[in-house]
């Protein structure tokens, strides 16, 4: 196996205890790290001199009900540094009873929308966010539909048949 | 028939001739099938040929609405307002497989079909529609405008 990069080096020289698995395929590094220490391995990554991920590329999740893991979610993070021209992956497990993470808001803004897709679509709550609520369905929607345990066909309308108000539409 | 300088026709069918060719449209475009409706409006196969090439960007000066793309739940209460706020008499063309039925969105998110919040008076599917498939639904509009009873 090559060599770790300079990212992976980095994190387990800083964060050993935080690391629970790390692994790179042709060049894709990622890192699983413990839900406690995401905001400061994100400082690390935003502030390190050497790393410089100045770029959040992408924050979702995954959610593992059928998967057969220990965890229900996992959070996914894509760094990108555009003065190194490298990238990370940062999964974070999480339990399924309400489950909760810090916000990275503060760091990157971009993670503001994010984490509220996150939110919307999978209900992980994200603590120390400015406004969490929901981004792309309306506020009356109930559950969050990219969970697995979410039936694939239940709809939620708002007017016609099925809606709380049954607007009369002829 | 002109020779003697005038011609007999009932009132209604006057009326439905003069509805059926000036028809004022209201897109009401959320998806792909807009390019299709652009396409079917443009010069090449140009609704004004039907009388229809006039749309209209509110929904009070409207006589058709022209439903073109996906709608899903969180769209719906805006466009049943869009409906409620044109004038008598309204048409409603579905234009396109997802406005009809939902189409191949079968999922937590999407209208199963408009006409479970608005009434439809022409379904066109397709995905999208050809743009003769669009003008044979307008012509058939056409005729039932014609055919209808005519409030004034």
């Amino acid at each position: 196996m090559a060599e770790d990069s300079l990212t992976l080096t980095r994190l387990r020289d800083k964060f050993a205890a935080n690391i629970l698995e790390t692994h790179s395929f042709r060049g894709d590094d990622t890192a699983v790290i413990q839900p406690e220490a995401i905001v400061a391995v994100a400082t690390c990554l935003k502030n390190d001199p050497d790393l410089d991920y100045d770029f959040l590329m992408d924050l979702t999740a995954v959610d593992c009900l059928n998967l057969g893991t220990a965890h229900r979610f996992e959070v996914v993070y894509h760094f990108f540094s555009l003065s190194k021209k490298h990238r990370i992956r940062i999964k974070v497990p999480l339990s399924g009873k309400g489950p909760e993470l810090d916000s990275i808001a503060s760091l990157w803004a971009g993670a503001d929308w994010y984490e509220r897709e996150v939110w919307d679509m999978f209900g992980v709550k994200f603590r120390g966010h400015p406004n969490l609520k929901r981004i792309l369905m309306y506020e009356e929607f109930e559950g969050h539909p990219l969970r697995k345990d979410y039936p694939i066909s239940k709809r939620q309308p708002l007017v016609g048949p099925g809606s709380p108000s049954q607007t009369p539409s002829k | 028939m002109f020779s003697q300088g005038f011609l007999t026709s009932q009132l209604e069918k006057a009326i439905g001739w003069a509805r059926k060719y000036s028809l004022f449209q209201y897109p009401f475009v959320t998806a792909c099938c807009g390019m299709e409706y652009m396409a079917t409006a443009a010069s090449h196969y140009d609704l004004d040929r039907f009388g229809a090439g006039f749309p209209r960007f509110s929904p009070r000066q409207a006589d058709v609405l022209f439903v073109v793309g996906t709608i899903n739940h969180k769209m719906a209460p805006i466009l049943h307002t869009v409906y409620e706020q044109m004038c008598e008499p309204k048409w409603v063309i579905a234009f396109g497989v997802c406005t009809c039925t939902g189409g191949f969105y079968d999922n937590y998110a999407t209208v199963q079909g408009i006409d479970t919040i608005i009434p439809v008076d022409i379904y066109i599917p397709g995905c999208p529609p050809r743009p003769e498939t669009v003008l044979d639904g307008l012509m058939k509009l056409q005729e039932r405008i014609q055919q209808s009873r005519q409030e004034f």
